[in-house]
């Protein structure tokens, strides 16, 4: 298929309805509301739900209930209507359902502001809803990653039965670049989902319950996850490395902060510096295996978030006891930082070195 | 011999109900399983049940049943309809799950049109959690939280919710009934199927509410508990049809 | 044969009755108590006291809110 010359936000939508996606339900919220207007003009056609809800978390609950009959769906929002969908997204884990959710991030806390940040970061890894539950998350860093991943969530959520993240911002939503989208999907075609609720017709009935009132049941499904996530941390963790077969200094960033984060490391080739960039793509599970293998030749990580130091943590957690320095340099509340200015961060860490 | 009462096919045979002696819901189950024999539509029932004493219906009712969080009911099975059209979809509710917590979700559903069918049961108290005032609780009417019965001054008026969507456009049939006397039984069950053939003719939503008794949290005897929905509760909810759009809807889709 | 002259069965199932007593305040005929003994729920569950007033109007079923009750004909 030729390029296409596409916003962030529509690449999404048409990438979602080209995995098969066949319903979407959410609510009007600023930097993403393309997402939902692509999909009002061109879900329809390709024979399946647009719904605009009363409120994101009516979205998330309309969710709830395709995924439950086993269609694929999605639905978007940004920080504050994700806030509302975290009651839904526990549901969801521990259900079991797959469903894709897209999170355009702003800044925040409250309303906050619409421009770039990642100050989501620990909503979308941890969990965000109540209960013990994660939820995969992916970050793309080009548009044509987003039409990518977004065909990946679906995949991994049908896979692994769970609701999976997608993060961006309104700068991912809203930059267009060119994209080479991958063939439809029929979802006629996809693997047979035998859990869904499709009504019992000549065979037993079954029930989808989210209430296990027996304490050991509920450790069991608990456990269960857990064995989930870990398969998924082992099969499925991504990352990006960007100039590192020399480096002796590492930056960490993802989304848009890794796209400034490779101007800044161009500028810093060009003084002499060894600086190469490790970009996880999936936030959860997080690519700890090869930080922990760089920290045995080298020592000096450095974390570039639009945050007050979030993934940062879990750059410290993979490498502990690896007796290496971490640095972290974040602009949070929707300050995007500028190449200039992380090269600058990047030369006063390295003197150090 | 002929045993004249059936089982119904889609109730589950011989399991005791955690419902507490005289509970209503068990009374409506079975109304839901029997018409839905009646109508051939359990094969491909899809009901939601709420948080709230319902909440285990799925040991009962023996056709397809998803929990639901509370009060997000109509949202999900607006989710399920709208992805499976096939499906004869059910949200079973009680008042504070549909009229408390879950209203915005049951105003635009009802609003939207959207062909499903909500059985509410009204017991003017929340069950579960062990006796609180609901939004349905009656004036004067004494519950854990309003010990001294409920005061409109700080505790606002009972809210007709079941009033309130039969007056929208898309809302093809609202009743409420009563299951405290066999007479409102029989009621119930017709307005039931009143309910699931609105459905099956594709005319929208429809909803249906069950006065209830409560015996437990009213601290009434079952006897005593039916009394009191019969004297004091048809008071503040008049039973009755309170929209039948039918006959519009089926010329609307001609 | 007329309806009347039918006879009619009424059966509690003893053990799935929890004695809320509705079937007893709504059967027009008595036939049905309270039973002073207790059953493995631990309630006093009913039963037919006087089975062959029974004239199988069903209200019993009807009221019932543990399908505890059947009522057989013949």
């Amino acid at each position: 298929m030729d390029k296409v010359f596409i916003s962030g936000n529509h690449c999404i939508a048409e990438a979602a309805i080209r995995a098969g996606c066949r319903c979407y339900f959410g609510y009007p919220i600023t930097p993403q509301n393309e997402l939902g207007e692509y999909m009002a003009a061109h879900m329809r056609r390709a024979g399946g739900v647009f719904l605009q809800s009363e409120s994101e978390t009516a979205a998330i609950n309309m969710v709830i209930g395709a995924a439950s009959v086993g269609t694929r769906v999605m639905t978007s929002s940004s920080s504050p209507g994700v806030s509302l969908k975290q009651e839904g997204l526990s549901f969801l884990a521990g259900f079991e359902f797959p469903a894709v959710i897209v999170n355009m991030m702003r800044g925040g806390p409250g309303l906050g502001n619409i421009a770039p940040a990642q100050g989501d970061y620990f909503q979308s890894t941890r969990g965000g809803g109540h209960g013990d539950y994660r939820t995969p998350v992916l970050a793309p860093a080009s548009v044509q990653e987003l039409a990518d991943l977004t065909v990946k969530a679906f995949a991994l959520a049908d896979a692994y039965r769970t609701p999976v993240m997608l993060v961006g911002d309104g700068m991912m939503g809203q930059m267009k670049e060119p994209v080479t989208f991958p063939e439809p999907i029929d979802p006629e075609t996809l693997p047979a989902k035998p859990w869904a609720l499709k009504g019992r017709g000549d065979g037993p009935s079954r029930y989808q319950a989210s209430l296990i009132l027996d304490g050991l049941e509920m450790e069991r499904h608990n456990w269960k996850l857990v064995r989930k996530y870990k398969v998924l941390a082992e099969q499925e963790t991504m990352y990006e490395s960007y100039m590192m077969d020399d480096a002796e200094f590492v930056v960490v960033a993802y989304g848009t902060t890794a796209r400034i984060a490779k101007g800044a490391i161009k500028r810093a080739r060009k003084d002499g510096l060894k600086v190469g960039l490790i970009r996880p793509i999936t936030l959860f599970p997080f690519p700890d295996k090869v930080l922990r293998e760089l920290a045995r030749s080298i020592r000096h990580f450095l974390v570039f978030e639009m945050s007050t130091g979030q993934m940062v943590e879990d750059v410290r957690l993979a490498l502990e006891n690896c007796g290496v320095e971490i640095n972290f340099h974040g602009r949070p509340g929707g300050v995007i930082p500028t190449p200039v200015e992380f090269s600058r961060v990047i030369h006063r860490y390295y003197r150090r070195m | 011999m002929e045993l004249l009462n059936k089982w119904p096919k889609y109730y589950k045979k011989d399991v005791i109900s955690h419902y507490c002696p005289g509970c209503g819901h068990g009374i409506v189950h079975r109304l839901v399983a029997e018409v839905l024999e009646e109508l051939d539509l359990g094969r491909k029932a899809y009901l939601v049940c709420p948080a709230g004493c319902a909440v285990l219906a799925y040991h009962y009712f023996d056709f397809d049943v998803i929990e639901s969080a509370h009060g997000r009911g109509t949202a999900i099975a607006t989710g399920a309809k709208r992805a499976r059209p096939e499906l004869f979809v059910i949200s079973y509710q009680g008042d504070g799950d549909l009229s408390a917590i879950g209203t915005a979700e049951t105003i635009h559903s009802a609003n939207r049109g959207e062909n499903i069918c909500v059985i509410f049961i009204n017991n003017a108290v929340y069950g579960m959690t062990g006796g609180q005032m609901a939004p349905t609780s009656v004036i004067g009417q004494s519950t854990m939280t309003s010990p001294e019965g409920r005061n409109p001054e700080v505790d606002g008026y009972p809210l007709h919710i079941t009033d309130v969507v039969a007056s929208f456009p898309g809302v093809a049939y609202a009743e409420r009934t009563s299951v405290a006397t066999p007479a409102g039984i029989r009621k119930t069950r017709k307005a039931i199927r009143q309910a699931f053939e609105t459905q099956v003719e594709g005319l929208g939503y429809s909803i249906v509410e069950v006065l209830s008794p409560c015996p437990t949290n009213w601290k009434m005897d079952p006897v005593t508990a039916c009394r009191w929905v019969e004297e004091e509760m048809v008071k503040e909810y008049k039973p009755g049809v309170l929209t039948d759009k039918r006959e519009e809807k089926r010329k609307e889709k001609g | 044969m007329s309806k009347k002259d039918k006879v009619f069965t009424v059966q509690v199932r003893r053990d799935f009755c929890k004695g809320c007593g509705l079937c007893v305040e709504y059967c027009k005929k008595e036939v049905l108590q309270v039973s002073p003994r207790l059953n493995r729920l631990g309630y006093n569950p009913a039963e037919a006291a006087n089975p062959e007033a029974c004239i199988g109007c069903l209200v019993c079923t009807q009221v019932c809110p543990d399908l505890a009750i059947e009522v057989y004909s013949g």
